[in-house]
């Protein structure tokens, strides 16, 4: 077969996700996905003729895919990223009043703020010692941690063909299940690894508890579940803020501001190396569990085909209503770690507010949409997000460029790669060619012809033996 | 999400001559039923002694009416009582297959509310001055209203927007900005009114042209836009407050409209308002007009109903949801600008300073059944709700009556209840999220 | 007007739907065309209409090329379409529904609602029959939902009109009546194509016949044409529209079905106290015209309606208000009538599919873990035992043809012990020679002591398949009667005129 003879793009990638098609392109655009299924390239020879347009086919191919428009998206978000650091710098500005140079004014502006968000976020080489150097990449996987486990349970929800809006809800509920048995059992004498244990195992109930009302919410009036975990998100922030403001329920009795007790070290996670903690190793344990839950386990498959279609799987037996609150359970119980680690996180020290959740919860929703709703995606979109987070506020702090120039970027990174054909229109890269896409497809069912030519020749050997 | 196949999937078609057996809601006099037992349960559990006076006229009416001045928990006692007298009716009309009379609902919520009322309010050092409380919910309102009507055109197109707090927030920090630049308010107005379009292109382009899930861009919308006003509140706003973010003195003041300014309680509400509440009156009506009166919102609702249809009779689905898209933001828009062009508001832009209220906008959308006046009485009765949690600690500064952050629970838990189904049974258009494309 | 379509060509990708399609159709004529499902008869209607964009070719009305950027273009230039599924706003009233994109204002885009409900009822007197121009679409049933659809049609003086399979959801009776219309409308001028793959119907209306076959023009015919030979250039080869099957052995197996009703939410009464047996070794058809409750009823037996009521009794266990779960678990097979929406998950693999309905427990599932390999080896030998035409086991479903996805389903519900098959529609959209494998299997089904219940609106079918059938009319089962009732009985039980009542019965 004279297709099988350009290079070999990825095989498959994972299964398409989630009922919008978008998650499902980003799927397939994750380079991270991409890079763990790469297979590797076959060697063939090829006849010198076809050389020249297989060459010219390959290089489209590879613009007019997905990681191109992932490339482009990342550099028009650093771009827009760029323009607003420019036009708001004062000595640009007063560059353009005729005092100074614009040009070094806007390149020694957008130079500055980006040092300073990538000494804040990966390495730091100003810095006096390995340690304090190689503190903001600790930072980075420690903002990192719950945008990987609150990302995850959007994903899931993703999977199963719902949206979970409800993050911050979620996230809060995790928060209050911890931190009142983080301070609640202080004075019960239960040792160090036991409290966190119970504490962590708490708040992800608690934030399961939380998501499962949602999709009982769901599953049995049809209430759509984006309004129904608007609504919650809300009912969550207040009831918390409630606690909080009561004495004998959240407050300090110490403190007249809404604030927790101190969280007490038998609760903490304990440190991995500088300002991380142990939670990023559960986080990445998460990322383990929820791949096996997705692909391999009879839970996963059942969840993946209500996503896919609900009425087939009803029809196939599978209960759609319960599959709908479990999902939301499962989701709200990783989101309700994210929570938890907000809580025991020791690098953050003293009880917490109202903020606990820190916008986490709306950042899953877009950590998930660039991890392409796949465990292994959403891993890596963590700790990018989680790179913008820990240098954000130094970047404020020493150039003052307001931190939010992180979100915007990470924002408009998700925007453009949530639509393709607008980065395509804006680099005029070449659309997706129909000849590509099916040569692509021919090959892949190549594979699977054989492989299946194999079983079947397998299985007639043992029909003959018996 | 493509419309058509090369070989179309076969529907089931409904024949409707089935028999029919009369199903019984019994949903409405449950819920009367519980919010009686509710009632009498606080009542009995946290009794409240001493009067509770009620300031129904404010001076410079026609007429003064005295306060009236009762016995907070014998009148709460009366209430629920005349309320729970309501309940073997509904119940009765119920068994009997039939709906309730909407005066007997009206009636049990005004007896229920009263009965709150003089309950909250016995033996507090204050008064309920039920002129402010209903002139407040309005101020109060404006912009859960706004954004209701906007919310309403663009769902009923087809495009869900849960975008309209980017766009309030869009809105309110361009309008101060301008205001203050230009020193007009009607120049803040309508810069205000073109964020919010702009933002409505944005949500276009996205969800209707380049067909991205629309609650997708809705989530991201909204953290671009508190992403971006918070960085130019930050990096250009504060440093130069005293030329970009000071609207005192260019405000919208309000106006009397002589002769019917003075009718106790409806006076004040209703005819002495500020400009921008006034533009909220024309909007509601105007929007029921347009949509229900007009070759526009015949056209506009066809599409969010069932493009498809309308593509074959010649409606061009897409440019008529990018039509009412744009209006939408523009309407959402005016809303954001009542934020600090209103006498009387804060003024400055402060980060974040819309703080949900586009969400309570998309709660009153669906608590008002996707119609524009509904939706309006909604974005009222929640701006009541959010008002009255600043009224009741005014009321009893030794400790309110019940916790304020349960009133402002209210427009969530609320619209948690209609979406469930338990008030009335809300249909959205039909086609509502889901992008338009022939092939 | 005469309208003349040359060499249209529309390709879906590397599908080509239309491939040079060549038609002449002039006023005063009625012209049928003809061809199986998936032929491309739909795909070049739309063309037509401006819905889709041809890739070449090119329409001429009196001789004038058109060039239509959407349908409004071709509805401009008096072309009307009733789509085969009605292209009306289910919650607009009658009136709105007939003026949308052709608004009769006050000026100022107000719209005149009193003349939008004049206009419907002029053109309905015109026709012959009434339609309350305020009523709302989704209260009026299917047949008067049509008649809506050829009014707005007409009241933009449409010149050559398109019916779409017009009849798929009409009682023969309403078929008749639509006949009358069609003509009426033929002799007053226009010119109509009648798209159908109903045999029956064409010969008896047609003026002029085209037969499609795989988006290419395969000839003309005459009315006079037999059915064989319509159906022979229909499908490119001889057919044989007959199932062979001997006379059914009773086995001891047997469902019952006792005074089952099945309501919906709203209180309508979709099967209404319906009682039936079927014995193993035999299948019972349930014939009707589309939504008389036939679906209902099958969805009921797996366990898929809400609210049911009478009893299920399968080899002598109880099976009603059982969830669709036990239902499989009690060996019943389940055949959907909508295989997209209902029997598949399109972006699943032929493997998954495969398993779909069984991955709650062995062999597929162990312990709450995929059996892969197994899941791999079971699909590698059923594409093969059920001639599934596919390039692999893992290629997704959504790219099977219609035939070979519904061979995808057979393969699945047929390979596990069966105790009662439900096949609904089992052969909608499905090419000839896929619906005589499946026939083939549903026979073997039955042979093998199985008690059958095969739901379809195809009378050939239920006539070829049937060893007794079920008419049912408005969610009532109007009698059970033998494989050989003829056919014109049928057709009144259809209507819901029980046999021993139809001597009475109009005409």
């Amino acid at each position: 077969m004279s297709d099988a003879l350009t290079p070999t793009p990825p095989v498959e990638p994972p299964p398409p996700t989630e009922q919008d098609g978008v998650a499902d392109e980003l799927a397939e655009a994750s380079a991270f996905d991409e890079a763990l299924n790469l297979g590797a390239a076959e060697p063939e020879v090829t006849p010198e003729a076809e050389e020249d347009n297989r060459w010219r086919e390959a290089a489209r191919e590879i613009l007019s895919g997905r990681l191109a428009v992932a490339f482009g998206a990342v550099i028009l978000a650093f771009l827009v990223g760029s323009l607003l650091i420019v036009f708001t710098n004062s000595n640009v500005q007063a560059a353009m009043g005729g005092d100074g140079n614009f040009f070094s004014a806007a390149g020694s502006a957008i130079i500055d703020a980006y040092d300073a968000l990538i000494r804040g976020s990966i390495w730091n080489w100003q810095g006096r010692n390995f340690n304090a150097q190689i503190l903001p990449l600790t930072r980075t996987l420690r903002h990192a941690t719950p945008l990987i486990a609150a990302g995850l349970g959007v994903a899931v929800t993703f999977k199963a063909g719902l949206f979970n809006i409800g993050g911050r809800g979620q996230m809060i509920f995790g928060a209050i299940g911890s931190g009142w048995l983080a301070f609640g059992l202080r004075d019960a004498g239960i040792p160090f690894p036991l409290h966190l244990l119970i504490c962590i195992i708490g708040g992800m109930l608690a934030g399961a508890l939380w998501g499962a009302l949602a999709g009982f919410l769901k599953a049995k009036t049809g209430a759509h579940e984006v309004i129904v975990t608007i609504m919650l998100n809300f009912v969550a922030y207040h009831l918390l803020q409630y606690l909080l403001a009561t004495p004998g329920l959240m407050q300090d009795p110490a403190r007249f501001d809404p604030i927790t007790p101190p969280i007490p070290g038998s609760a903490r996670l304990p440190a991995l190396y500088s300002d991380l903690n142990w939670g990023f190793v559960i986080s990445l344990l998460l990322v383990a569990a929820c791949w096996w839950l997705l692909n391999r386990s009879t839970a996963g498959f059942a969840f993946r085909a209500v996503g896919e279609n609900p009425r087939a799987a009803k029809v196939a037996g599978i209960n759609v209503a319960r599959t709908t609150v479990i999902v939301f359970a499962v989701s709200g119980a990783l989101i309700g770690f994210a929570g938890a680690h907000q809580v025991l996180d020791p690098a953050s020290p003293g009880g917490f507010g109202d903020t606990i959740d820190g916008g986490i919860g709306f950042d899953a929703i877009t950590v998930a949409l660039l991890g392409g709703s796949s465990p292994v995606g959403v891993l890596f979109a963590g700790i990018l997000f989680g790179a913008f987070r820990a240098g954000g506020v130094p970047m404020q702090a020493q150039v003052g460029v307001p931190a939010e120039i992180a979100t915007i970027i990470q924002i408009l990174i998700v925007m453009f790669i949530a639509a393709p054909p607008l980065v395509r229109a804006i680099f005029r890269l070449p659309q997706p060619s129909q000849a590509a896409k099916a040569k692509k497809d021919a090959r892949k069912t190549q594979k699977t012809i054989t492989k299946a030519a194999r079983l079947t020749a397998k299985n007639n050997e043992e029909v003959v033996s018996e | 999400m493509s419309a058509v196949t090369a070989e179309p999937a076969v529907f089931g078609t409904e024949i409707v001559e089935h028999r029919i057996i009369e199903q019984r809601s019994f949903k409405l006099p449950i819920i009367l039923t519980v919010v009686s037992v509710l009632l009498v349960v606080m009542l009995l559990l946290a009794p409240r002694a001493g009067y509770a006076v009620f300031r129904l006229a404010a001076e410079t009416d026609y007429v003064s009416i005295p306060d009236v001045r009762v016995r907070g928990l014998l009148v709460a006692w009366i209430c629920v009582g005349a309320a729970a007298l309501l309940l073997p009716l509904a119940w009765h009309r119920a068994v009997t297959y039939r709906k309730l009379w909407p005066w007997a609902i009206a009636l049990f919520a005004l007896l229920a509310l009263t009965a709150f009322l003089a309950w909250a309010g016995a033996g507090a050092n204050g008064f309920w001055n039920v002129t402010a409380l209903i002139v407040n919910a309005i101020a109060v309102a404006v912009p859960l209203v706004f954004g209701a009507l906007g919310g309403v055109i663009g769902e009923r197109s087809g495009v869900v927007n849960i975008a309209i707090e980017a766009q309030l927030l869009m809105a309110a920090f361009t309008g101060t900005v301008t205001a203050s630049i230009t020193n007009n308010p009607w120049a803040g107005l309508v810069a205000a009114l073109a964020a919010g379009a702009l933002v409505a292109a944005l949500l276009g382009l996205l969800a209707i042209t380049y067909k991205v899930d629309q609650i997708i861009v809705g989530v991201v919308l909204n953290v671009l836009v508190i992403g971006m006003t918070t960085f130019l509140w930050r990096a250009w706003l504060q440093p130069n407050s005293d030329v970009l973010n000071r609207v005192d003195g260019i405000q919208f003041d309000s106006v009397g409209i002589p002769g019917l300014n003075r009718i106790p309680i409806i006076g004040p509400a209703l005819f002495n308002q500020n400009i921008i509440v006034y533009i909220m009156f024309i909007a509601v009506v105007a929007v029921w007009f347009g949509l229900y009166r007009t070759r526009w919102g015949l056209r506009t609702r066809a599409v969010g109903e069932h493009p498809k249809a309308a593509d074959t009779v010649g409606i061009k689905v897409n440019r008529t949801r990018w039509v009412a898209v744009l209006l939408a933001g523009a309407v959402v828009g005016i809303g954001g600008a009542s934020y600090t062009l209103m006498a009387g508001r804060v003024t400055g832009f402060d980060q974040e300073m819309t703080s949900g209220y586009g969400f309570i906008a998309l709660a009153a959308v669906i608590f008002g059944k996707w119609n524009p006046v509904r939706a309006a009485f909604a974005g009222l009765l929640f701006g009541f709700a959010i008002n009255l949690r600043i009224a009741l600690p005014a009321l009893n500064p030794g400790g309110p009556a019940i916790p304020p952050q349960f009133l402002l629970m209210v427009p969530y838990v609320v619209t948690l209840l209609a979406v469930a189904g338990l008030i009335g049974r809300s249909r959205a258009p039909a086609a509502v999220g889901s992008a338009y494309s022939v092939e | 007007m005469r309208l003349e379509l040359r060499g249209i060509t529309k390709r879906f990708g590397t599908f080509v739907a239309n491939d040079a399609i060549d038609l002449v159709v002039e006023s005063g004529q009625i012209h049928c065309i003809l061809g199986e499902n998936g032929a491309g008869k739909s795909t070049l209607m739309n063309c037509l209409y401006g819905l889709y964009r041809a890739e070449e070719g090119e329409i001429l009305l009196d001789g004038v090329p058109q060039r239509f950027a959407g349908p409004g273009d071709a509805m401009a230039a008096g072309i009307g379409m009733v789509h085969q599924h009605f292209m009306l706003v289910p919650v607009f009233t009658v009136a709105e529904n007939v003026m949308l994109g052709n608004e009769n204002t006050l000026g100022g885009g107000l719209l005149d609602m009193a003349a939008a409900r004049t206009r419907v009822t002029e053109i309905g007197d015109q026709l012959g029959f009434h339609v309350d121009p305020d009523t709302r679409i989704e209260d009026l049933p299917v047949g008067v939902q049509q008649r809506v659809e050829i009014i707005k049609v007409l009241s933009r003086d449409a010149q050559v009109l398109v019916f779409d399979e017009p009849t798929s959801v009409l009682t023969p009776q309403e078929t008749d009546e639509l006949m009358a219309i069609l003509k009426q409308l033929r002799n007053e001028g226009k010119a109509i194509i009648f798209i159908s793959h109903k045999l029956r119907e064409v010969r008896e209306l047609a003026d002029k016949i085209t037969v499609i076959r795989r988006g290419k023009v395969v000839g003309e015919a005459l009315p006079t044409s037999t059915n064989a030979e319509l159906a022979s250039m229909m499908v490119g080869r001889d057919v044989i529209l007959t199932v062979t099957k001997d006379a059914p052995k009773i086995t001891s197996n047997r469902l019952e079905v006792t005074d089952l009703v099945v309501t919906a939410d709203d209180g309508a009464v979709l099967v209404d106290k319906v009682s039936f047996t079927v014995k193993g070794g035999e299948v019972l058809c349930v014939a009707g015209v589309d939504g008389n409750g036939q679906s209902e009823l099958a969805n009921a037996l797996l366990g898929l309606e809400g609210q049911v009521t009478g009893s299920i009794v399968l080899n002598g266990a109880e099976l009603t208000g059982k969830n669709p779960r036990k239902m499989l678990d009690a060996g019943i097979g389940f055949i959907p009538a909508d295989r997209n929406e209902d029997g598949l998950v399109g972006s699943f693999t032929i493997a998954e599919n495969l398993m779909l309905n069984r991955s709650n427990g062995l062999p597929f599932a162990k312990g709450g873990v995929l059996q892969l390999g197994f899941r791999d080896q079971f699909a590698a030998e059923k594409i093969v035992e059920y001639d599934v035409r596919t390039e692999g086991i893992n290629q997704e479903v959504s790219r099977l043809s219609g035939g070979n996805a519904q061979k995808v389903i057979v393969a699945r519900e047929m390979s596990k012990d069966l105790s009662l098959l439900v096949a609904a529609q089992p052969t909608r959209g499905v090419d000839v020679g896929s619906i005589e494998f499946i026939h083939k299997r549903i026979i073997e089904e039955r042979d093998a002591g199985i008690p059958v219940i095969v739901v379809s609106t195809e009378l050939d079918e239920v006539v070829g398949l049937a060893d007794r059938i079920m008419v049912m009319y408005r969610g009532a089962a109007v009698g059970i009667v033998p494989a050989d009732t003829p056919r014109d009985i049928l057709g009144l039980m259809m209507a819901g005129i029980a046999p021993e009542n139809q001597e009475g019965a109009p005409a």
